[in-house]
């Protein structure tokens, strides 16, 4: 019996390399379908989708004030996303970077109040340091049980994540807690030595996002020129090449990991001494795990992470003038970058592979 | 031994939604795909269990719901790993991210409402037995479903055989393409599988363990479940040993707190966490072990042409 295939079915050919117009489309494409997919779910809440639209993308960023504060929020996703991307270029899967920026801000605001009101000059710096060195030493445990036990770095980390979010619960309603602060679960606010200098009145916009942008322009420098950026591109591509290349797999799962981690804790340390300015229970809204959106959009280049963590930032932004505006609730934000990701791994099978479209077992015209 | 029962009832409870999700994420795994979209899926489950069984009234509904909105999530995943091709590990990423989202969006509405309990199955004169009766037989259907999904999925993998099929796929995807197994097929019901299973446990927290709606009140279950899967070294039998090991961390830590020790709560809170991470180092130590009993197709792309 002849099988009579009906009409043209599309299959996916593989590119014998990845297509470089691709790489920078499919980020672009995932936006415009989730924002398409976003106005269906707005009018399905019974909402005018360009008015909410608008209110979310463009509203949050029409005011200089709101530009300060797109750069406030995006300084905390870009450097976690930055310090995340270094593990990923080498298949190291760290997803804790939330716990190392809740420990960066532990080990920063615990230099912050231990100096108490004394208005040193040393005491910032000696908190950027805390900070870093706190993230680096709570990645150090995945690293660790990674190399040394062969334990999944994905549950480690994020497991770990869960133990310094109670790790701050128990100190700042235990022996940290404010004794003038009304029994609230929160530190003694910062002595202003201790907080970030602000670079523009009237704006939260502190010496964090400088420093930001000078550690990406860095991070990409050492990416694109520098002999371990070099190896994390191998190790992560083929790790068999790395192998006979002589690279220790266990060496770059140490660097990356301790990276990502400093990285995170300086963005947790940003956050308490700058915006917040103490302790308490909450310091984050997930910056650490909306990070790794932030990463994947940004194409894990330092450069592309800089856009992505702008945009990223500005859906957290709209999702608050939502809240207010339109009573619609925060976890929009969430639901917006969680599209956001499923559309960009869905396209992203057009950098590898492009569609052919065959027209088998019909017959062919001639022109 | 009054209190020991009820405190054994309490380990029952806080163990059914980790085996229900490690049971289907096994499966899933068994057939090459690593989802690590548990904990997505298991809130997405909780929060359409619950909403369902409040509008209609119906636990048995609700339940279904919970297991479909998981299995809706898994669906989501397979077209993107396994007909997109997409890193599974990003993709699953997105999965938890987005459905802690959506049902913080779903669930805004029904916060702070009341549900009925799941009711128990009573069994004329046997759960009326002194401590074993309320222990063996007291009871809801949920429980004794996510006991005998166990026996099921030994049988399953291990005498049927699909499940020959599910593990040859699982093992080498393209020596099993080449024998003509359906692999992409396959691993889409393996999915959807685990995301109704997953579901199901979302639906039990909701339904049973704690019935009422919060934000995010998976709080990291579906992470353990997955870690379940690594110490069961892929084998349901164990899977069944260390979810009840869980559930009797998990409560042991809640006794502690209400009998008054001078451990502040949060330390006792972080026990499940790192009774994880302890039993993960306890199981990968022996590397050999553990990539014998790991699928060898586990988390790789399926692509037939390449």
């Amino acid at each position: 019996m002849m099988r009579v295939e009906s009409g043209v079915r599309p299959r996916l050919e593989a590119r014998i390399g990845t297509s470089r117009t691709m790489v920078y489309l499919t980020p672009v494409l995932a936006v415009i379908l989730t924002m398409a997919c976003g106005s269906i779910l707005f009018a399905a809440l019974g909402h005018h989708p360009p008015a909410v639209l608008s209110a979310f993308f463009i509203q949050p960023i029409s005011s200089v004030y709101g530009l300060a504060e797109l750069t406030v929020k995006a300084t905390p996703l870009v450097l976690c996303a930055i310090g995340l991307s270094f593990g990923f270029r080498a298949n190291v899967w760290n997803i804790g970077a939330e716990g190392q920026l809740t420990l960066g801000a532990i080990a920063g605001g615990g230099v912050a109040l231990w100096a108490g009101d004394d208005a040193a000059a040393w005491v910032l710096p000696a908190m950027i340091l805390a900070g870093l060195l706190g993230g680096a030493a709570w990645a150090a445990i995945p690293a660790f049980l990674k190399t040394r036990f062969n334990a999944n770095e994905i549950l480690t980390s994020l497991m770990l994540t869960y133990v310094a979010i109670l790790l701050l619960s128990y100190l700042v309603h235990g022996p940290w807690k404010d004794p003038d602060g009304y029994s609230f679960p929160q530190s003694r606010m910062f002595a202003d030595s201790a907080l970030l200098p602000l670079l523009s009145t009237g704006t939260r916009l502190h010496l964090g996002a400088p420093i930001t942008l000078f550690l990406a322009l860095g991070a990409w420098w050492v990416m694109a020129r520098m002999f371990i950026g070099f190896q994390i591109k191998v190790v992560g591509l083929t790790p068999a090449a790395a192998g006979l290349a002589g690279f220790s797999v266990k060496r770059l799962i140490w660097v990356t990991l301790l990276t990502g981690g400093a990285l995170s804790g300086l963005a947790g340390l940003f956050e308490v001494a700058g915006p917040i300015g103490q302790l308490q229970p909450t310091i984050s809204p997930g910056y650490g795990f909306t990070a790794i959106i932030v990463a994947f959009l940004g194409r894990l280049h330092p450069l592309g992470i800089l856009v992505a963590g702008l945009f990223i930032a500005l859906s957290y932004l709209g999702g608050e003038t939502v809240q207010i505006q339109l009573g619609l609730p925060l976890a929009v934000s969430g639901v917006f970058q969680g599209m956001l990701l499923f559309f960009l791994l869905a396209s992203d099978v057009l950098v590898r592979y492009r569609i052919r479209w065959d027209r088998a077992a019909l017959p062919q015209e001639a022109g | 031994m009054e209190v020991l029962a009820a405190v054994l009832i309490t380990v029952v409870g806080a163990a059914t939604p980790l085996l229900f999700a490690a049971v289907g994420e096994l499966v899933v795994e068994k057939s090459g795909v690593l989802n690590l979209g548990v904990e997505g899926m298991m809130v997405l489950g909780a929060v359409g269990a619950f909403a369902v069984t409040l509008t209609t009234g119906s636990a048995t509904i609700g339940i279904l719901a919970g297991a479909a909105a998981g299995a809706a999530m898994a669906l989501v995943f397979a077209l993107l790993t396994l007909t997109l091709l997409a890193n599974q590990v990003a993709s699953g990423l997105a999965l938890t991210i987005f459905g802690i989202g959506a049902s913080a969006l779903i669930g805004r509405s029904f916060v702070g409402m009341p549900v009925d309990r799941l009711p128990q199955l009573d069994l004329p004169g046997l759960s009326g037995l002194a401590i074993v009766g309320p222990l063996l037989f007291g009871h809801d259907a949920l429980v004794y479903l996510s006991i005998l999904s166990i026996p099921a999925t030994i049988w399953f993998l291990e005498r049927s055989r699909a499940g020959l099929v599910l593990r040859s796929i699982g093992e080498n995807h393209q020596a099993a393409h080449a024998l003509g197994h359906p692999v992409i097929m396959v691993r889409y019901l393996a999915l959807l599988f685990g995301g109704a299973m997953a579901g199901l446990g979302g639906a039990y927290l909701s339904l049973a363990y704690t019935p009422m709606w919060a934000e995010n009140m998976t709080a990291g279950r579906g992470w353990i479940a997955l870690a379940l899967v690594v110490f069961a070294t892929w084998r349901p039998g164990r899977l069944l040993l260390g979810a009840y090991l869980f559930g009797g961390i998990t409560v042991a830590q809640l006794h502690v707190q209400g009998f008054g020790f001078a451990i502040p709560a949060q330390f006792l809170s972080m026990l499940p966490y790192l009774a994880t991470i302890a039993a993960l180092v306890a199981i990968s130590a022996d590397g050999t072990r553990a990539r014998l009993n790991a699928p060898a197709s586990l988390g790789r792309i399926f692509h037939p042409e390449t």
